[in-house]
């Protein structure tokens, strides 16, 4: 085995790798191997790091030196200073590992002080394609102890005391999820891993599959020594092709090394895994529709119960997990319950991996302990809002989630605390909007979403929610009629109790939240068709100030409607029947003439 | 069974434990509206109709599907509830096409009915309704998008019943539509035309594709002579149309409207059952005796013909090669008939009335034809001849009995049996046993074969001979059977098959049925007994004994299987292919 002095650290998440990292891992191990350091410095690539914003990051250890937004022509000078010389590249280092003069390693950053990473602890650390350093990070050893030392029961009661609660959506306690699949009868179970994340701007599940495959595959492992199951099946969508691959790697190589298969850690238990493409359906994420996917089915949901862990994969009881809450399993098995409920709040242990976007500076993947107040994410970890601008709310849960406002900044994050407040955990997408947002228009980009993945099952959703947008719209192009608020609101209510599955009963979670929070935008664009955040176009007027107007003809010509009328040096005017809304002349105005209200 | 208590609307009742909460509640008298759910068939809790409100439950629930559990407490009329339903039906309707004035399921709709008792008076929530084209290019079913609700019972019946499957859920969200693959045509997918779908759409979506305006034109037409037949099973429903119960038999009846309608004779294909049995009994002698392919399989049933040709083409020599009775009638009405009284074929009309939506597909095919001639002109369903009916104003229920007209009216039990499974079987046993043991049977009655179990089996002794034999009904328990014959797990003499669960009694043409009355009957059984309550009466039970038969014989095709029977009274199959590029 060679000891290297230093390794180099290469993000090989879906964001790095979009900005072609391979090609930097392949670009430092030419300079190394051209000036003779290949035996002395390790180059791996690693699964995600999370801070997308400044990918591609390269991060060189043992300093902890964090090069973010890395390129190609970067690497001879990295390898050169760096690694030849011992002078870390300042200039190439991530904006705030530079400050005052100071070099903060990568764990000194704010983005990574204030996060706890359990479900990702590996990500960013290991080659998720090389089994050995999973193991070389306590990896397996849960199941071997599990394996060894404990009963099934003893598993299920660890988790039960861990007061671990599904991090796919509801948040329901995943200890009596194995309890109740364990009690089930049946000849054969099944142990299902929903890997189908579809809320737009999620990739938790995503990166842990790039960056720890083996995590999950420990984990389902250990469920099916739990219930009493042989057999596994990953349920991914194809979209995800390097968490696909490296998945398939880990499960050769799991295989391989008898950690699948039969007698594992030479006991008497067999399990086995395969993964099962999905074709990216948001519904499929619902479980009875992921099982009906995998049979062969269309994905529709079925009414519950019978619940999966009595009924599920082929009518055998069945558990369903999802990526993240199967990544805490093996830590808590190995650390205990006890630890685990150290962490998070009381009613909601742990941490939670959340996916910041939106209007956010450090735009990635952050995960803290439950109980984290939102304010601690968007400011201290996302680094705020750019350009100076005002926060105006916050959409946790993805398109089935709810709008919080900056009343609600303070809040501690936990699945109850969003619930009671009408949004949702989710699978934990967090977007962040500014003033320039309009709230009716946020309604309505998330229906569109919600309308355009309906699976046509039930007529709330598959007409309700179409309605609603249709309502949204109306509003937005500043057609609404004062009637039209109580129409949306008794339809989102109704939706709610009477949808089939939670896609449906959450799709008006975004409606609602919005109508309880931000009636008055709504009031605003019905009663006066105005626009507060100015983001409706149809609400928009753009004309021009006969005071500043020179009559240069500029805006005249870079319409590209013909809208805008005036003679060379006489005053312009723009014609409203005429306009798009295109905002072309208010850009080449040299004079500030052209006014948007 | 075991016994739990529920409550529902604070009436405590103890019912068994693997009840549903519609279940529980029907039979407490408590009524729970329903759209898509359809008892054995579609239980899938799509349309939230039934939606009731359990304590402890997170949102409603659909009492279609949901199990009872101890203690459950379950409120089925909460304001809740009811703004729910309405909610969602004004949902439905909003992309629905409300022309029901001129639809064809004006007044036996389930939405109608459903709107009509949940009280809705407007539509809440308008907005968009997708237009989309007609397809009729099957020459037996319609598909109308624009008035399907997506219950989603046709898919189910299709896959599940028939396994035939061609229809599912195509596209998503509100873009999603029933269709066969690709949205091709009904025509150019491998559908049987059986019309189960359309006897379970409870809308117009699926309809028959209608035939009235060119049998009404065939009338009106003095050069043309128009001459009707109707099947066994149409006598046993076509009353249920006019408000009369299920199973009452309204033989007498239909002879009588038919004439008001004005067709020149009314014959009766049961005369062509007996024909039927008499060539297919011989032909499974000749088989049975000279090394032929076995089992024989009887070949009366139009949409199981087509399913053993695309689905189970190794299957077609055992197919019996005689025609159906209705062509078999249709041949000889054009020849012999017309011979004997001296009319030109081409002047014929052949109308016949069948419970089927498939026989329209029979009557089409090239080989089922003579001299150039169709054995059949027109084809109109147990449906549509209550449209013509009504539209004639014939007051139907206040009309005396009248009789077929000679000669091909004449017939026998064994013919009127032909509409219920196990009814050909039966019958062909009947003639075969007394054919070969040369002496009359003690009992005729073969209860053995009777009855709505899917899969009927029996042993015959004929002589030194057991003939193995069974019975099944819907093309789904066919390929079990057929693939048990093929994995050599059973022999067998000879097999009835009918394509629609029941018999012709339930076929695709025959009076809608609405979900709720199936929950209360089995109109398999109920039809099924208004014909075999004919059959007890009937002098004539056995079709060798049918005067006219042995006329026909004499006179002109001589003998049974013979050159001229099967010129006249055989045909022959084709391997079909399933989707054609």
């Amino acid at each position: 085995m060679n000891i290297y002095r230093s390794h180099v650290l290469i993000c090989g998440g879906t964001g790095c790798a979009s900005s072609r990292s391979d090609k930097i891992e392949e670009k430092f191990n030419e300079v190394l191997l051209d000036k003779e350091l290949d035996k002395e410095i390790q180059v791996i690539r690693t699964g995600c790091f999370g801070l997308c914003e400044a990918g591609p990051i390269v991060i060189v250890y043992p300093e902890g030196a964090f090069y973010s937004h890395i390129k190609i022509e970067d690497v001879p000078e990295i390898v050169e200073e760096h690694l030849l010389k011992g002078r870390i590249v300042k200039s190439k280092l991530f904006k705030e590992s530079f400050d005052n003069e100071k070099i903060k390693s990568v764990n000194e950053v704010d983005f990574y002080k204030k996060q706890k990473r359990l479900a990702l602890k590996n990500c960013g650390v290991i080659n998720p394609e090389d089994i050995t350093e999973y193991i070389a990070m306590d990896g397996y050893l849960a199941l071997g102890k599990a394996l060894t030392e404990m009963t099934p029961q003893d598993v299920i009661e660890v988790i039960k005391d861990s007061g671990l609660r599904g991090r796919g959506g509801g948040g329901f306690s995943s200890g009596l999820k194995w309890q109740f699949t364990a009690n089930a009868e049946g000849d054969e179970k099944y142990i299902l891993c929903n890997a189908d994340e579809g809320d737009p701007g999620a990739f938790m599940d995503r990166s842990i599959l790039e960056g720890d495959p083996h995590a999950v595959i420990e984990a389902m492992a250990l469920a099916g020594y739990a219930i009493g199951a042989k057999q596994g099946y990953v349920y991914v969508r194809a979209e995800y092709p390097i968490a696909v691959d490296r998945l398939q790697i880990a499960i050769d190589q799991a295989r391989s090394k008898g950690l699948l298969g039969k007698n594992i850690f030479g006991t008497d238990f067999e399990f086995d895994m395969e993964i099962r493409l999905g074709a990216g359906a948001f519904v499929c994420g619902e479980e009875t529709a992921l099982i009906a996917s995998i049979e062969g089915e269309r994905g529709m949901p079925r009414p519950k119960p019978p619940f999966p862990a009595n009924k599920g994969l082929w009518g055998k009881p069945t558990l369903i997990n999802n990526v993240e809450t199967y990544a805490n399993v093996p830590l808590i098995i190995l650390k205990g319950a006890e630890w685990f409920r150290s962490i998070g709040t009381e009613k909601s242990p742990g941490t939670k991996v959340f996916a910041l976007g939106g209007k956010i500076n450090n735009t990635g993947l952050v995960e803290i302990p439950m109980g984290t107040s939102l304010k601690e994410v968007i400011y201290d970890i996302g680094g705020g809002i750019p350009e100076g601008k005002a926060f105006k709310a916050v959409q946790t849960g993805g398109p089935s989630g709810g709008c919080l406002t900056s009343d609600f900044i303070d809040t501690p994050i936990d699945f109850d605390s969003l619930t009671a407040l009408g949004s949702m955990m989710g699978s934990g997408g967090m977007i962040v909007m500014d003033e320039d947002n309009c709230m009716v228009d946020i309604a309505r980009f998330f229906l569109d979403f919600t309308v355009e993945e309906s699976c046509g099952k039930c007529p709330p959703c598959r007409i309700g929610t179409k309605r609603m947008l249709e309502i949204l719209e109306k509003i937005t192009e500043g057609n609404g009629e004062p009637e039209d608020l109580d129409r949306l609101e008794r339809l989102a209510e109704n939706i709610k109790t009477s949808a089939l599955c939670g896609l449906g009963q959450t799709a008006p979670n975004p409606v609602l939240s919005t109508l309880k929070y931000f009636r008055d935008e709504y009031e605003a664009h019905v009663h006066e068709k105005r626009c507060p955040a100015g983001a409706c176009k149809s609400l928009l007027a753009y004309t021009i100030d006969e005071e500043k107007c020179k009559g240069c003809t500029l805006c005249a010509k870079a319409c590209p409607v013909d809208a805008i009328e005036g003679e060379r040096k006489e005053n312009h005017i723009i014609h409203q029947d005429k306009c798009i809304k295109c905002g072309a002349c208010l850009d080449k105005c040299p004079f500030g003439a052209v006014l948007l209200a | 069974m075991n016994m739990i208590t529920i409550t529902i609307d604070n009436q405590q009742i103890s019912v068994p434990e693997n009840s549903t909460v519609l279940e529980a509640a029907r039979n407490q008298g408590i009524d729970i509206p329903t759209l898509c759910y359809l008892k054995d068939i579609n239980e899938v809790g799509a349309c939230r109709m039934c939606l009731v409100d359990v304590e402890g439950a997170r949102t409603l629930q659909t009492a279609c599907v949901l199990p009872v559990t101890e203690g459950m407490n379950v409120k089925t009329n909460t304001k809740k509830v009811r703004e729910a339903r309405k909610a969602t039906l004004e949902l439905i309707l909003s992309n629905h096409d409300r022309e029901c004035l001129t639809c064809a399921r004006n007044k036996n709709c389930e939405l109608q009915t459903i709107s009509d008792d949940l009280g809705v008076r407007e539509i809440s929530f308008p907005g968009e309704s997708i237009v989309r084209p007609v397809d009729t290019s099957s020459p037996s079913i319609v598909r109308d998008p624009n008035k399907c609700i997506l219950c989603g019972r046709c898919v189910s019946v299709c896959s599940e019943v028939q396994n035939v499957g061609v229809l599912s859920f195509t596209n998503r969200g509100y873009e999603t539509t029933v269709a066969p693959a690709f949205e091709r045509g009904m025509d150019d997918i491998p559908c049987i035309n059986c019309g189960q779908c359309i006897s379970v759409c409870p809308v117009a979506a699926l309809r028959e594709k209608e035939e009235i305006d060119y049998v009404w034109e065939a009338i009106d037409d003095p050069k043309k002579h128009v001459v009707v037949q109707t099947a066994p099973a149409v006598r046993a429903a076509l009353g249920e149309d006019f408000g009369l119960e299920m199973g009452t038999s309204v033989t007498g009846k239909m002879v009588a409207s038919l004439r008001r309608l004005g067709f020149d004779k009314i014959f009766d294909t049961d005369f062509g059952a007996d024909l039927t049995i008499m060539e297919e009994g011989y032909e499974l002698l000749d088989r049975l005796q000279n090394g032929g392919t076995l089992p024989m399989i009887t070949s009366c049933s139009p949409g199981w013909v087509k399913f053993c040709e695309l689905y189970y083409p190794e299957f077609l020599d055992n197919l019996s090669s005689c025609k159906s009775p209705a062509q078999m009638t249709g041949a000889i009405i054009k020849t012999y008939y017309a011979k004997k009284n001296g009319i030109n074929p081409e002047d014929i009309y052949v109308v016949s009335v069948m419970p089927c939506s498939a026989k329209k597909f029979e009557a089409d095919r090239e080989e089922l034809s003579h001299n150039g001639l169709q054995d059949i002109d027109a084809v109109l369903t147990t449906r549509e001849l209550s449209k013509m009916i009504k539209e004639a104003r014939i007051d139907f229920l206040k009309l005396q009995d009248e009789e077929f007209d000679e000669i091909l009216g004449e017939s026998t039990g064994a013919g009127v049996i032909f509409g219920a499974t196990g009814g050909v079987m039966e019958a062909a046993l009947r003639t075969v046993s007394e054919v070969v043991l040369e002496k009359e049977l003690e009992s005729i009655d073969f209860e053995g074969v009777r009855g709505i179990e899917g899969i009927k089996e029996a042993t015959i002794e004929l002589g030194d001979q057991t003939l193995n034999i069974a019975v099944v009904h819907s093309t789904g328990q066919a390929s079990k059977v057929l693939d048990m014959i093929k994995n050599g797990e059973k022999e067998y003499h000879f097999i009835e098959v009918m394509g629609c669960s029941g018999g012709c009694v339930a076929g695709g043409g025959q009076p809608y049925i609405t979900a709720q009355d199936r929950w209360t009957k089995d109109i398999r059984q109920e039809r099924a007994k208004a014909l075999y309550g004919e059959d007890k009466n009937k002098k004539i039970r056995k079709s060798h004994e049918n005067p006219m038969i042995k006329k026909v014989y004499d006179e002109f095709l001589v003998k049974p299987n013979s050159h001229k029977s099967h010129e006249l009274l055989h045909t022959h199959y084709i391997k079909r292919e399933k989707y054609t590029l």
